[in-house]
C-alpha cells in the first residue's frame, strides 16, 4: 500500500491506532549485517502478542516494500503466507543499507445524519454489515465507503486518519544512509546511530519526526524478543527530548521491537478531524 | 569456512617490521573442525581509526556462497574496519591457517604511540573469541591468551 489514502477495515484501524489493545505487528529478519556480495535476508512477518513468537495472524506480504541502498525500489521473493506467519526473502544484491517494511495509511470513523450513525470504512463485502447480502437488520450499522459519500448535512463527524510504518534494516558491506531520508509525512524514525552499529553497552540514538519536524516527548517502547525464556517481558520506555531524539541503552544483545505512536489534530486527508500515527521497527543489537 | 590451501597472498610481502605478533590457534578436539577465520587490527589507545593487520578467511571460495560471506562472523572486526576493506586486500588477506603458532610482522610504518592490538577468531560450527592487549610502538612485548578459540597472543621485538 503506497502513501495513498485508503479506507481501511475497522480491525486494521484499531491495530494502527491503539497498539496497546492489539496484537503487535512485527518483521523478523534472519540477520541484519551481511558480508557477502549478494546474500539473502529471509524475513518472518506476523502479528502476535509475544515477540517474536508467531501464534496469531500472518502479516500480508502484498504490502511489503523494499528500499534499496541506491534509492531504487527492490522486491521481495519467495513470499508465502502460513496460518500464523508470513515469510519472504530479499536478495541484497547492492552494497549498503536496505530498508524493508510497510507504509500504511487510511481513514475511518463515524458521523450522523438525522441522528442516525453512519460509519466510514468497515467491511462491505458480501455478507458483511451494510454490504450486499447482509441480513436486513434495521439496527445494523450503516456504512459509507468514502469520505465523498458523507452528506452535507452530516453532524458529529469524527474521521480519523491513521498511518503506520513497520520497518527493518539490513546492511551489506559498508553502511549507507540513503534509505533514512524522511518523506516528511507522518511519523518517521531517522537513525542517528546506524542500525548496523547497535551494540550492547553502547547507547544508541534515534530521531523521531512528525511531518519532518522533531517529535518531542514521544514515549518509545522497546521490547526484547524471547519472552518465553524469561519471566518479565523486558519492555522499557524512553522519551524523546526536544530534539526528537530517543536515547536507548540496550541491556543485552538480540532482536528488539521498537514502537511508538502519536495522535494529533493535523490530518492531511480530506474531512479528517484527527490522525493517529504509529512507527515500529525491529532492530538487531550485537554483542560487543 | 572450508579447508584452504596454505597462505599464498599477503603477509610475506610486508615491509621491515616494527615487531612481531605470534598468534596461537589451538588444537580442538571436536567432531567437526574447520579452521577459524581470524582477523587482527590495532586501534590508537586514545581513539581513532582502526588499522587491520591481517584477515585469514576462505579466500579461494567463490560462487553463490563466497568465502567473504562469513567475514561478518568476526563481528567486532567487521564493524571496526572489516566492512570498509575490499576483499581480498594485498598484504592483509590470506587463507585460513591450521592450529599452531603463526608469526606476523607488525607493519613498519605504524607510527610510534600507544595502541591496542585485537585478535578475533570465529569458527564454523564453533565459537568466537576476541583477545586484546596493549601495544606500544616502538614495539613492546607482552602477552594475552584466549580461552576457547584463541591461544596465546604474544608481542615480541
Amino acid at each position: 500500500m503506497h502513501m495513498k489514502t485508503r479506507l481501511i477495515a475497522a480491525a486494521a484501524l484499531i491495530a494502527l491506532s491503539a497498539p496497546g489493545l492489539a496484537h503487535r505487528g512485527w518483521l523478523l529478519p534472519s540477520a541484519t549485517i551481511f558480508s557477502g556480495s549478494s546474500d539473502w535476508v529471509t524475513v518472518d512477518a506476523a502479528a502476535s502478542n509475544d515477540l517474536f513468537f508467531p501464534d496469531h495472524r500472518p502479516m500480508p506480504t502484498a504490502n511489503i516494500k523494499v528500499w534499496a541502498p541506491d534509492g531504487s525500489e527492490g522486491k521481495i521473493a519467495n513470499a508465502a503466507t502460513g496460518s500464523v506467519r508470513s515469510t519472504f526473502d530479499v536478495q541484497l544484491d547492492k552494497p549498503g543499507t536496505w530498508k524493508i517494511g510497510t507504509v500504511q495509511s487510511g481513514v475511518g470513523g463515524s458521523f450522523k445524519v438525522d441522528g442516525v450513525e453512519y460509519r466510514l470504512g468497515g467491511r462491505r463485502g458480501p455478507g458483511g454489515p451494510g454490504g450486499p447480502g447482509a441480513p436486513a437488520n434495521p439496527n445494523a450499522p450503516r456504512f459509507v465507503s468514502s469520505v465523498d459519500e458523507i452528506p452535507a448535512n452530516a453532524t458529529d463527524i469524527q474521521i480519523i486518519e491513521s498511518s503506520g510504518r513497520n520497518e527493518i534494516f539490513a546492511t551489506a558491506g559498508e553502511p549507507t544512509t540513503t534509505v533514512f531520508q524522511p518523506t516528511n509525512k507522518g511519523l518517521e524514525m531517522q537513525p542517528i546511530t546506524h542500525p548496523a552499529e547497535l551494540v550492547q553497552g553502547e547507547p544508541a540514538q534515534f530521531r523521531f519526526l512528525v511531518d519532518g519536524k522533531p517529535a518531542p516527548n514521544l514515549k518509545v517502547t522497546i521490547i526484547p524478543g524471547g519472552k518465553r525464556y524469561r519471566d518479565g517481558d523486558g519492555a522499557f520506555e524512553v522519551t524523546t527530548g526536544a530534539d526528537g531524539i530517543a536515547r536507548v541503552d540496550f541491556p543485552e544483545a538480540g532482536m528488539f521491537w521498537l514502537n511508538t505512536s502519536l495522535a494529533d489534530k493535523s490530518p492531511s486527508a480530506p474531512k479528517a478531524t484527527g490522525r493517529r500515527m504509529s512507527y515500529t521497527a525491529t532492530l538487531e543489537v550485537m554483542a560487543p | 569456512m572450508k579447508r584452504s590451501p596454505p597462505l599464498t597472498a599477503g603477509l610475506a610481502a610486508a615491509p621491515a617490521s616494527a615487531g612481531t605478533v605470534s598468534i596461537t590457534i589451538p588444537q580442538l578436539k571436536v567432531a567437526e573442525y574447520h579452521r577459524p577465520y581470524v582477523a587482527a587490527w590495532v586501534e590508537p589507545a586514545g581513539g581513532g581509526a582502526s588499522r587491520t593487520l591481517f584477515v585469514w578467511y576462505d579466500i579461494k571460495k567463490t560462487g553463490a556462497e563466497p568465502g567473504t560471506k562469513w567475514l561478518a562472523d568476526l563481528r567486532t572486526w567487521w564493524r571496526k574496519g572489516g566492512r570498509s576493506l575490499k576483499q581480498p586486500t594485498d598484504g592483509i588477506s590470506g587463507a585460513t591457517r591450521a592450529p599452531g603458532t603463526h608469526k606476523v610482522a607488525l607493519p613498519a610504518n605504524l607510527k610510534p604511540g600507544q595502541y591496542t592490538l585485537y585478535v578475533e577468531a570465529a569458527r564454523e560450527a564453533g565459537g568466537r573469541e576476541i583477545v586484546s592487549l596493549p601495544l606500544a610502538i616502538p614495539a613492546s612485548t607482552g602477552s594475552a591468551s584466549g580461552k576457547t578459540e584463541l591461544g596465546a597472543v604474544t608481542l615480541s621485538r
